[in-house]
């Protein structure tokens, strides 16, 4: 077990692909570290560099005390479990989960011994002699598991280890994944484009966009101070309502002015982001997450914290409702915003086109909402508890002017 | 007893259902039946010629020449394993047949060992010009064997290799090669390549992953290979004809100089035939469970 350390990490693929860029990150001993973001975003090329599959381009990796950059995969004594499971279809499960072992020539005993023991450990005992074509996904996911516990690697790396599973065993071997993780402490780097899999596997959550680390902090911190817009829209579900706005009044009475509203802002928001000083009286985004809006039936707080408009569409999820409505503002559209729509597959320039309607929004209220469709809404807003970004940057608005989120604190 | 002969209607109509799927069964065993003697029958059409071989090189020389091999039904009589034992005491034929065992098996082993290797490199090992230098592969297929008739006589009498088994070898080897390397390098290159992945982070070097790996996956291709292979090779006329001399004539050349020597004998003839007949029957037979076998199914999902 051992630390990982990527320095100014970047990779360009012999065609000209730009994939990774100036990637620094540091994956203490025993961490779990989850790497997330759209697809293509660099983060299976980012796992292969460390697993040394593919060639470092540019900075430094390093293994426990040991720079792996010139080092081959077989030596680098890092286990992977791969998306497909790759498990030998000519070897049984006994010989899948033992062939690393016995390629490092561990005596066979020793290896019959640790196989038995990983076995136990993930309930394939009664499958040891099977092949893999007669196991289900959930069993060929394990033994892919087993084969990386055995060796007892200084890390693990997983690359979407879960995404060819049904749902309902997803959840199950999310669960055992960290189970297992954290009975044996291995340093773990783990991929995966689903933001659930992110939240509650990680110790920290590294957020990628176009080959660029956006953010790296423990999941809550991801979710309560994200550094910009990309990490704002692409953690939390539904995302984070984005408007565009201007930062009106006094220090005293701050306000988010929207084309023909606005919210009223607490005192607590100056000081949890003093930089917002500098932005009054100019264009701001405004960030809401859903399930910091309530039917204002519902909850009582300021008058000035509410935006008025009609119901567009109610799903009731059973435990909340989710009512989506428009708001007549600006839509924001960034760089960063135009990349979040294409991860979720919808265009934002064809709605703004579209656009009298203002922006779309959705809602999380409480299921005792009686809101229908196309009735009126009064959203109470908890706008101690929204986020502002510069709509120049991207960035989100805290404590200093000049913020630098792309680097990892640390 | 009487209550048992009393119920027995009742179970049977019970029993109808069933008893009406155990007819259909019957029908369907019987459809099933019908296939299986028509494919009998046409295995036995097909065997009509191997069994007359067969019958005749069990026949005097004498029987053979007055009356045609299906008259042994009327007179089984007339089999003998003499011919067989002529054989043995035919110098020219078990030396051929030594010399065809001499050639055959090492140019398969060589030619799946060296085009194993080489199709793996050509499949997974990057290095410079690789593509080109399998097109040049691909291009070697379509050079006939005739045209490297003359210069490989030549080459052969200055390093000595004229007329030897190693020789002969050699040559069957090498243009062997190009197909070889071409079939198994479209295979291996089937191979999932987190496979071969997993097996280098698991610690294997490029000869392990072959060996343990690529090898064994590879099964169905390099027993179709070998099979293919070695028929070429034992079937071969033309090149043991023109590259050997009468120490390392294979069996195809013994055969066909006994005709040429007494006009018709049949007794040598028919059962020489049927000897080297019978190997490659032998070997197909043992290696022909690899065609099935979808080795790969169940590895990635
Ligand atoms: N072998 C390659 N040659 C050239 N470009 C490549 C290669 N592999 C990946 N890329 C490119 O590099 C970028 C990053 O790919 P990568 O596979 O790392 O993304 P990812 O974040 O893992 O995506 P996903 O979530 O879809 O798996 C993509 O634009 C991809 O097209
Ligand atoms: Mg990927």
């Amino acid at each position: 077990m051992a630390e990982v350390v990527l320095a100014g990490v970047g990779k360009v693929y012999p065609d000209g692909t730009r994939a990774v860029t100036d990637l620094d990150l540091r994956i203490a001993d025993g961490e779990f570290l989850v790497l997330v973001g759209p697809s293509g975003c660099g983060k299976t090329t980012a796992l292969r560099m460390v697993a040394g599959l593919e060639d470092i381009s540019e900075g430094e990796v390093r293994i426990g005390e040991r720079v792996v950059n010139r080092v081959p995969a077989r030596d680098r004594d890092v286990a992977m479990v791969f998306q497909s499971y790759a498990l030998y279809p000519h070897l049984s499960v006994r010989d899948n989960i033992g062939f690393g072992l016995s390629l490092r020539k561990v005596p066979k005993s020793q290896i019959r011994e640790k196989v038995e023991h990983a076995a136990r450990l993930l309930g394939l005992t009664d499958h040891l002699d099977r092949k893999p074509r007669n196991l289900s996904g959930g069993q060929r996911q394990r033994v892919a598991m087993g084969r990386a516990i055995v060796r007892e690697p200084q890390a693990f790396l997983m690359d979407e280890p879960l995404s060819n599973l049904d749902a309902k065993l997803r959840v199950q071997m999310r669960a055992e994944i960290a189970r297992i993780q954290r009975d044996l402490g291995v340093t773990t780097v783990y991929v995966t484009h689903d933001q659930t899999e992110a939240m509650t596997l990680g110790d920290r959550v590294a957020v990628m966009k176009k080959g660029v680390l956006q953010q790296v902090a423990p999941p809550q911190e991801l979710y309560d101070r994200p550094a910009n817009l990309f990490v704002a829209g692409f953690i939390g579900s539904p995302a984070m309502n984005l408007l565009q706005g201007t930062l009106t009044g006094t220090e005293d009475d701050l306000r988010v002015r929207f084309t023909d509203q606005s919210l009223t802002l607490p005192r607590e928001v100056l000081a949890a982001r003093p930089a917002l000083r500098s932005y009054l009286d100019r264009p701001v985004i405004a960030g809401i997450r859903p399930e910091d809006m309530e039917d204002a039936e519902l909850a009582d707080g300021p008058e000035g914290a509410r935006l008025t408009c009609t119901a567009d569409l109610v799903e009731a999820m059973g435990s909340d409702v989710l009512v989506h409505f428009a708001v007549n503002a600006e839509q924001v559209v960034t760089e960063d915003t135009r990349e979040l729509a294409r991860d979720m597959g919808t265009d934002v320039l064809d709605k703004a086109e579209a656009g009298p309607g203002g922006t779309p929004m959705v809602a999380r209220f409480s299921p005792r909402t009686r809101i229908k469709v196309g009735d009126p809404v009064t959203a109470q807003v908890d706008t101690g508890r929204m986020h502002f970004f510069d709509p120049e940057t991207g960035a989100s608005i805290w404590d200093s002017a000049q913020p630098s989120p792309r680097k990892e604190s640390e | 007893m009487t209550a048992d002969t009393q119920a027995a209607p009742g179970v049977d109509r019970a029993a109808g259902a069933p008893r009406r799927s155990a007819a259909s069964r019957l029908v369907n065993r019987l459809g099933g039946g019908a296939v299986q003697a028509a494919l009998a029958l046409i295995a036995l059409v097909w065997l009509v010629p191997t069994i007359g071989l067969f019958v005749a090189s069990l026949r005097s020389s004498t029987d053979s020449g007055s009356s045609g091999w299906w008259t042994v039904f009327t007179k089984p009589a007339q089999l003998t394993l003499d011919n067989y034992g002529n054989l043995l005491d035919n110098d020219s034929i078990t030396r051929g047949f030594v010399n065809t065992v001499m050639i055959s098996v090492p140019t398969t082993v060589l030619v799946v060992i060296v085009a194993s290797l080489a199709a793996y490199a050509f499949a997974w090992i990057e290095f410079p010009g690789r593509d080109w230098l399998f097109l040049g592969v691909v291009a070697l297929l379509v050079v006939p064997v005739q045209v490297g008739l003359i210069p490989l006589i030549q080459l052969f009498g200055e390093v000595n290799l004229f007329g030897t088994v190693p020789g002969i070898v050699l040559f069957h080897t090498a243009f062997g090669l190009p197909f070889a390397i071409f079939l198994l390098r479209n295979y291996f290159a089937g191979i999932p390549r987190d496979l071969l992945e997993a097996a280098r982070m698991d610690g294997g070097t490029e000869w392990t992953i072959f060996r343990r790996v690529i090898f064994p996956l590879g099964g169905p291709a390099i027993a179709s290979l070998a099979i293919f292979q070695f028929l070429w090779v034992w079937n071969d006329l033309l090149i043991a004809l023109i590259f050997g001399d009468e120490d390392s004539y294979p069996l195809t050349v013994a055969i066909q100089q006994q005709t040429r020597q007494f006009g018709s004998n049949l007794d040598v003839i028919s059962s020489g035939a049927f000897l080297s007949l019978l190997v490659p029957l032998v070997v197909f037979f043992a290696f022909q469970r690899y065609f099935v076998q979808g080795v790969l199914a169940g590895s990635v999902k």
